[in-house]
């Protein structure tokens, strides 16, 4: 069983939702993304994305895609990712999915991702600009391999597209809090809870909130609503003022205990 | 001819976030519908005839035929009004926008001139306008940047990537994404995601409609060949489209060489681009090793993408269409030649396409030869003045 399957099982049966931190992958290096997943390991990470950096994220909003500038001036390729993830799969059993744009992954060469992910120990990937449509060719490079094809919903995602994504998607299904693009917002629009239910009923797949979360407050509000919580552009700003030395460490990894916690509260008191 | 909805053998599909996928559908459902209803083709020509100016003129150009030993013609796009080509396009699209009952319209712009149109088509039917540019590209062409506003478009500098034209891309997609309920993006050539090349030829393709019944009138014959510049591609697709089951009639694409291909310095992906994904297409894309897109060059904004329209790519594999490439130099020589020989100034674009035929002139002695002139130079004097001081 894939071991994101098997995270959201066991974070089911303890009353728990996942916390799932994003980082891009080589910001500002690839030395200092290793500390960070260390950190994100020893905070309580129940999954961890990384981003794998592309020159064009369109779908991205300035904090990311500046991280990815900074990825790529260093050139970080997915091997090097690769190779980064299988170093910290042999201390760490967190799964860990990749989220980039298609390219790269296309670049690096269908036929021998799927096999290479399964070797570094990478348990899912999602594509940003590959919706269910145009997914076949990648699907099937990765579930020989045993790799989830994870895709997003949307608030304007009907009936008809839940259905499109419903027959690709694996793992879990990643919810769009918002139309627009990442980046951290003081509030999310109560009415995707409906829509949230809406997928989760119909998918019969575990559903993680993202884009937009940057706070305690937004979890508590959508806890009993998805199954996790992805928080991308917060982490990345808070760790970019870290590494740039206008920010503590501890300062930073306090942060990343609150966002971890408030994904764990049904656990407190136990 | 396509094998699955969206796809040129095996070049276009749909890759954008899964937010967009709403749109592109409702797009798909208004352009298949709407836009090839009598109505909606009633009034598109109508503007086309007595806003835009058409049918262009196809031109004798006497006096370079003479010097070259050859029969060019010259399809007058720059008489469009706003002097291009884009005009076409945008007045589709704004017109299918306004009747999807859209209250604003967004678009990139590189040169400037598919920024104008549209804010030209948005004030004249009452929308909402706002333009990417990327500053460097601001820089290059501010008066396109007045116009704009003048025309009541806000135009809004993008400071991210290189600054160019795909940079502007990237940003009306965030915009888009981020206003998906009531907003049409009026991208301006034959690529992105489907229906996008579909529509853009559709659009267009009145070019080449054009240029076969003005041809055959003036010549009684059809041409030997038709040349156009390559960019996202959507003026050589508006006049080869109509053209491509006449199989004799050769058809020509000429990209942007900018400094040379070995360079490094230059907007040809034919020359030294592979099959990659970008902006919405599959497509052949200039792109480092590892799939990272690559900064272009041209000495016209217009052709300074690293990618083309997929349709292209598919013409190109089956043999259809041709595609060369003319170097920056030789492009300012077709600038002037053109303008002194025949009293025209055409826009940096066109001249590519001008310039790959002097080069070539042996190959076309005593052919018929159709060049699209898809724009007028006025917006390029002071890159040709800054290019010829060095």
């Amino acid at each position: 069983m894939n071991n994101i399957v098997k995270k959201f099982r066991q974070l089911k049966k303890e009353g728990k939702k996942a916390f799932i931190p994003y980082i891009t992958a080589g910001d500002p290096d690839l030395e200092k993304t290793k500390e960070i997943l260390d950190i994100f390991a020893n905070v309580g990470a129940d999954i961890i994305e990384l981003g794998v950096p592309f020159s064009d994220p369109m779908a991205d909003g300035p904090v990311i895609q500046k991280a990815m500038e900074r990825a790529l001036k260093n050139g970080v390729t997915i091997k090097d990712i690769l190779d980064m993830v299988r170093d910290f799969k042999e201390a760490h059993h967190i799964p860990i999915v990749l989220m980039g744009y298609y390219n790269p992954f296309f670049q690096y060469g269908l036929e021998c991702l799927g096999e290479d992910c399964l070797k570094s120990g990478v348990d899912g990937i999602l594509i940003v600009d590959m919706p269910p449509e145009e997914a076949k060719d990648m699907k099937a490079a990765l579930k020989s391999n045993g790799i989830a094809s994870i895709f997003l919903a949307t608030p304007v995602t009907d009936e008809a597209r839940i259905k499109k994504i419903k027959g690709v998607a694996e793992g879990f299904i990643y919810f769009v809090s918002v139309t627009g693009v990442t980046g951290m917002r003081e509030e999310l629009p109560e009415e995707i809870k409906e829509k949230i239910k809406e997928i989760k009923y119909k998918t019969k797949l575990p559903v993680v909130l993202g884009f937009g979360i940057s706070n305690p407050d937004t979890i508590k509000k959508f806890y009993d609503t998805c199954d996790g919580f992805v928080v991308g552009s917060a982490i990345v700003r808070e760790w970019h003022r870290f590494f740039m030395n206008k920010a503590k460490r501890e300062d930073f990894i306090n942060f990343l205990e609150r966002l971890s916690s408030s994904c764990h509260i049904k656990d407190k008191g136990k | 001819m396509m094998k699955k909805q969206g796809y040129f053998g095996i070049y276009g599909g749909q890759f954008v976030p899964e937010t967009l996928m709403p749109n592109l559908t409702e797009l798909k459902h208004a352009f298949f519908s709407l836009a090839k209803s009598k109505n909606f083709k009633k009034e598109f020509y109508g503007y086309l005839k007595d806003y835009v100016g058409r049918p262009t003129p196809l031109y004798f150009a006497e006096n370079l035929s003479k010097k070259y030993k050859l029969r060019l013609y010259l399809k007058r796009e720059d008489l469009c009004h706003t002097g291009a080509h884009k005009i076409n396009n945008a007045i589709g699209q704004v017109l299918l926008a306004k009747k999807m009952g859209k209250i604003r319209v967004i678009a990139e712009t590189g040169a400037g001139q598919h920024g104008v149109a549209t804010a030209t088509a948005a004030a004249l039917l009452g929308l909402e306008c706002v333009i990417y540019m990327g500053v460097l590209d601001m820089e290059r062409q501010a008066i396109n940047v007045t116009r704009m506003n003048m025309l009541g478009a806000k135009v809004v500098g993008v400071e991210s990537g290189s600054r160019t034209l795909k940079d502007a891309i990237n940003e009306a997609l965030r915009d888009w994404v981020t206003n998906v309920r009531n907003t049409h993006y009026v991208l301006g050539t034959v690529f992105g995601p489907h229906p996008y090349p579909t529509m853009v030829k559709e659009f267009v393709s009145i070019i080449g409609k054009e240029a076969i019944l003005q041809i055959k009138k003036k010549e009684g014959v059809l041409p030997d060949a038709v040349i156009a510049c390559v960019g996202g591609g959507s003026n050589a697709m508006g006049i080869f489209y109509p053209f491509i089951k006449y199989k004799k009639v050769k058809l020509i694409g000429v990209e942007a060489a900018g400094k040379g291909i070995e360079t490094g310095l230059h907007a040809a992906r034919f020359a030294n681009g592979r099959v990659g994904i970008f902006q919405g297409a599959k497509s052949f894309v200039l792109q480092d090793k590892n799939g990272q897109i690559l900064n272009t060059y041209s000495v016209s904004a217009g052709l300074d993408y690293a990618s083309i329209g997929p349709e292209h790519c598919y013409l190109k594999d089956i043999g259809r269409v041709s595609y060369g490439y003319a170097m920056d130099n030789d492009v300012i020589e077709a600038f002037n030649i053109l303008s002194l020989e025949e009293g025209i100034i055409p826009a940096l674009e066109s001249s590519h396409a001008l310039a790959y035929l002097i080069k070539h002139h042996m190959d076309f002695k005593d052919k018929l030869v159709v060049v699209n002139l898809s724009g007028r130079g006025d917006k390029d004097l002071l890159t040709v003045i800054k290019y010829e001081k060095g």
